[in-house]
């Protein structure tokens, strides 16, 4: 259908003719070799619609997805790297690394011995569902894993973008201000679950609990909060045992 | 930057449109982005810039059309616009609100020819 004027072409797509004389009203002038495409089409869809793959393929193998979001230095790694070790007997892991360069990441993951894959982003600010697609392709996954998706350093762009993960933690460290969640809204919007890493430097800096709390409430009323330390082991406990509840137990048929 | 990558995935939606209506060139393209849909909208005109250069969206005209934002509160009901996540419900105060508007994303006409 012409969206000018309204007459009916058949196929919205074809270079479309008018046997009839008509005065246009409208703003837009028509040109009569022109035509007009009714798009209606997501921006990200193409992601959107991988990611919904990804997450299929998750869900049939019962493996759980956790994109982890962050600013860079906010102890992503160092929380892995413990996680990792500590709950090395409970759960079988993997670890897909986002980072623009290098794979120091990646081989700090791997001399805890657990599988891991990096992606180096290039110029690229996050990672996009298709790279998780192409990553998850090449590491034969297991039944029932636990996967850590440690996205790029950035609390800006991967918040837009859908990796298939079922959930996503974002990770901020005590000396990085506690209005960071109102300076970066998209990402706590986004989140269900935040840590809030470093904690035994809370004497040293100007640094509140509550307000960082408060603020992120405002964003998101569900979001739920783990305090730890990666370097004094404080409060690591409580994050383990959130893990533990989100992973499934399989079931017998 | 992710306006960028965004920049990106439009040209990608006009290239598969415009080879589907047989077109050669795209003339016109109209968005629609919301408020807080996370783009940046000086970014989008700057990383536009760049991006579109030497494909078919080189020189198309662009019209966005800007949505601002409203949200419902969860706890009474209230309908009210907002600029910001952390705006708190007008009438009760209340953060529990579900956004209703604003955070639209998409290629909504081509003008082909």
């Amino acid at each position: 259908m012409c969206a000018t004027c309204g007459c009916d072409t058949g196929a919205v797509s074809s270079i479309h003719h008018h046997g009839h004389d008509h005065d246009h009203s409208f703003e837009r002038e028509h040109h009569h070799h022109k035509t007009i495409v009714d798009v209606e089409q997501d921006v990200l869809h193409q992601n959107n619609l991988l990611a919904e793959r990804n997450r299929g393929y998750f869900d049939a193998k019962n493996i759980r997805a956790l994109n982890l979001v962050s600013s860079p230095g906010s102890g992503k790694t160092s929380l892995l790297e413990k996680t990792l070790i500590d709950l090395k007997n409970e759960m079988d892991f993997a670890v897909i690394e986002g980072d623009q360069q290098t794979t120091n990441d990646a081989d700090r993951i791997h001399a805890t011995g657990t599988k891991v894959t990096q992606i180096n982003t290039g110029k690229g600010c996050h990672l996009d569902s298709h790279m998780i697609y192409h990553a998850v392709h090449g590491m034969k996954l297991r039944e029932n894993m636990v996967l850590f998706i440690e996205n790029v350093g950035n609390l800006v762009c991967p918040a837009m973008f859908d990796l298939g993960e079922k959930e996503r933690v974002v990770i901020i460290s005590v000396t990085e201000g506690d209005d960071k969640p109102l300076k970066y809204p998209d990402m706590f919007h986004t989140s269900t679950l935040c840590i809030i890493n470093k904690i035994d430097l809370l004497p040293y800096v100007p640094f509140s609990m509550d307000k960082v709390k408060e603020n992120a409430k405002k964003i998101n009323p569900n979001l739920q909060f783990r305090e730890v330390s990666c370097t004094s082991g404080e409060g690591l406990e409580s994050w383990y045992s959130w893990l533990r509840s989100k992973v499934l137990i399989p079931q017998e048929v | 930057m992710h306006e960028l990558s965004i920049v990106m995935s439009i040209i990608d939606i006009a290239e598969r449109q415009a080879q589907q209506a047989n077109a050669s060139h795209i003339d016109e393209i109209e968005l629609d982005i919301g408020t807080l849909s996370g783009i940046e909208f000086d970014a989008l005109e700057f990383a536009w810039a760049e991006g579109v250069r030497k494909t078919i969206l080189e020189n198309a005209v662009r019209k966005i059309n800007k949505i601002e934002a409203s949200a419902t509160c969860s706890d009474c009901g209230n309908i009210f616009p907002i600029e910001h996540f952390y705006d708190a419900c007008p009438k009760c105060s209340g953060h529990l609100i579900s956004i209703t508007k604003g955070k639209e994303l998409r290629v909504k006409s081509l003008v082909v020819s």
